[in-house]
């Protein structure tokens, strides 16, 4: 068996430890046995086979694809509704939620701070390809394939809508968490986004009393709330939105035109529909918003280098999440208390420091130093989200349609069904009875153009 | 595509810019991912525990994400004393060298005691029960020859991408390993 050191001092660790560990062990020689005994093999279980997780990413791409197929071309959300299960129970409960993109930024980072980490070649596929689809079909991952948006959006009863002051404020969530993930992978090799997943304890059916409360939490606060973890926090959902934004294809709620008949207005559980905006008649309306832009491109530099100045702050707390870090400090502390009579891990985690302080101590300051190099990125990055933000504010799009918003819409298909050109589309309402057009004049009783809740057919 | 364009409506700037941003990010996607190849290894590592550095402190037990632990004990029969008073197996000072419930050590009795010839008794261990404290292994290396020890088990394991163990663990003792060795096992008697 050979030490695999990662630097010069795990090196002597590790060699150090072995020594001053196994020194004592060893004390009666094997029996040679008389009745010819043979010794039992100690067992190897192998980990799951390589096979195993190309399947993975087989299912995931196959996935995919009937994803973007149920929602454009069959326009389906019953078809999407049904992958979301195959999904949840898949990537679930099978594979317990442990291969699933979200977690999966944190990897790559690792793999480009961390030079004795290698990326997955499957975790780097599972990162990419929803985003690559995304870039072409908006988030489809999220309707059929996440299983994280998969029971949030089965737990769904009775939504509510969340105001939109508080929806703009939260969205910059996602951001800064994608950040913080990256921010603690690059520096201190720690996967904070999986760690505080709440809906993996479950899937798991395992896990500690903290996340499983704060998962319960979720998932009750789901049942009111449209997908809350995908909207408020999810680091990958943040990259699929931004991918969405600039997608060549889109969900559209009307399969050719809109009525405007604000059928769909309220259809969306997640806040994604936009309300059609007329181009400003008179070109001074937009100078306010045009002042705005201008101070917030001009404070945007600023806001950067305070938040920057913030995050180099923090770093320097955030370190003790390292271990090492943690050891060393627990070392340095001068009021440290007395070895207890029967060992602890940290009484024994000192004793390991105390052997060999020097190694221990440099380690630590090469973490810290670490960390305080990527606090100035991001709080950089922070400060950068909050800014684009508020630019984004001051955009005023120009919209003729009922349509959902690029970025913020899960292509779930609730909304397919509410359009009654939709409807016409499937023969489950002729032309005449749209609503916003003149009904046609017979004798028969006036088919009323505004409810068309239930699907009607032609008399 | 770019004769559609020509005949299909101008283009607006908004879709230009979408365009334009659509075709960079694809870019720097691919960019990215090439990047990334250089990082990328096809094999995947998996956790395991360096005996060597083991301080058998009872963390796996209660640290991991699954319960009960995906860490267990597992005995290396070759660097076996075979003991009667195997200090792995019965409490310090037991009653009697029996398989009662009091004198043994293991929580959850999941260690196995077969009588295999004078003096020489056979120490087993039962997966299903173990939950990995490793209160046998202190007593083996405490007094004994140190052949049980703690091993992440991979048909259990479930990988995490940082192990909650490794964090906790005071020994330092976790790394990952490449997924075709995943078994840092000790193997036989060294010396004498």
């Amino acid at each position: 068996m050979t030490m695999r050191g990662r630097s010069f001092y795990a090196l002597v660790l590790s060699g150090t430890a072995a020594v001053w560990n196994a020194a004592a062990e060893q004390r009666f020689p094997p029996p040679e046995f008389e009745s010819g005994h043979q010794l039992p093999v100690t067992t190897v279980p192998p980990p799951r086979a390589l096979w195993q997780e190309y399947a993975d990413v087989a299912v995931l791409l196959l996935c995919l694809g009937l994803a973007c197929y149920f929602v454009y071309r069959r326009r389906s959300r019953r078809s999407v509704l049904w992958l979301s299960i195959f999904s949840l129970i898949y990537f679930g409960f099978y594979r317990k939620g442990c291969i699933c993109p979200i977690g999966a930024p944190q990897n790559i980072a690792l793999g480009f701070f961390d030079p004795a980490y290698a990326v997955p070649l499957v975790v780097a596929v599972f990162f990419i390809a929803p985003l690559l689809v995304a870039l072409f079909a908006g988030r489809t991952f999220c309707a059929g394939v996440c299983p994280h948006g998969a029971l949030q959006d089965l737990l769904l009863i009775k939504p509510v809508k969340v105001p939109t002051w508080l929806e703009t404020g939260l969205s910059v969530l996602p951001y800064i968490y994608l950040g913080t993930g990256v921010f603690f992978a690059a520096a201190g090799s720690a996967f904070v986004i999986c760690r505080y997943d709440p809906f993996v304890p479950f899937f798991r059916l395992s896990g500690g009393l903290t996340m499983l409360t704060v998962g319960a939490g979720f998932i009750v606060v789901s049942m009111f709330v449209g997908r809350p973890y995908c909207r408020f926090l999810c680091p990958y959902g943040a990259l699929l939105r931004l991918a969405s934004l600039v997608s060549k294809w889109r969900v559209r709620i009307t399969p050719d035109f809109c009525t405007k008949c604000r059928l769909c207005e309220e259809s969306c559980p997640f806040g994604a529909i936009r309300e059609p905006v007329p181009p400003p008649t008179n070109p001074m309306e937009l100078a306010p918003d045009r002042r705005r832009l201008g101070l917030f491109l001009i404070a945007l530099p600023a806001l950067i280098a305070v938040f920057a100045l913030i995050g180099n702050r923090v770093a320097a707390p955030a370190a003790l999440v390292h271990p090492t870090v943690a050891l060393a400090e627990r070392y340095l502390d001068p009021a440290k208390p007395p070895p207890p009579k029967v060992p602890t891990p940290d009484s024994l985690a000192l004793e390991r420091a105390d052997h060999d302080p020097a190694s221990v101590l440099s380690e630590a300051a090469r973490i810290k130093r670490r960390f305080s190099r990527a606090g100035w990125w991001f709080g950089g990055w922070v400060g950068l989200v909050i800014g684009v933000r508020l630019i984004s504010l001051t955009s005023r799009p120009v919209r003729t349609d009922y349509e959902p918003d690029r970025g913020a819409c899960f292509a779930c298909g609730r909304c397919f069904m509410f359009c009654p050109n939709e409807r016409v589309r499937l023969g489950l309402l002729s032309p005449s009875e749209l609503p916003g057009t003149e009904p046609a004049r017979t004798d028969t009783a006036p088919v009323a153009s505004g409810d068309t809740g239930k699907p009607k057919t032609a008399t | 595509m770019a004769d559609q364009e020509k005949t299909s409506a101008p283009v607006t700037r908004r879709d230009f810019l979408r365009q334009g941003s659509r075709v960079a990010a694809l870019t720097g996607l691919g960019g990215f991912a090439g990047l990334l190849v250089s990082k990328l290894k096809s094999e995947t590592l998996v956790w395991q525990i360096d005996p060597a550095k083991c301080l058998r402190c009872g963390r796996c037990a209660t640290e991991c994400v699954l319960k009960p632990s995906a860490v267990k004990c597992v005995h290396a029969f070759a660097l076996c004393g075979y003991c009667e008073l195997c200090t792995g197996y019965f409490v310090p000072e037991p009653n009697e060298l029996n398989t009662a419930a009091e004198n043994q050590l293991c929580p959850v009795s999941a260690i196995k005691r077969r009588w295999i010839e004078d003096p020489y008794y056979e120490y087993t261990i039962d997966e299903t029960l173990c939950i990995g404290c490793g209160k046998c292994v202190e007593g083996c290396h405490r007094f004994g020859n140190g052949s049980l020890f703690l091993q992440v088990r991979h048909n259990l394991c479930l990988n995490c991408n940082e192990c909650s163990i490794a964090r906790a663990c005071p020994g330092d003792a976790f790394r990952r390993v490449p997924v075709s060795q995943p078994y840092l096992l000790k193997t036989s008697y060294s010396h004498g």
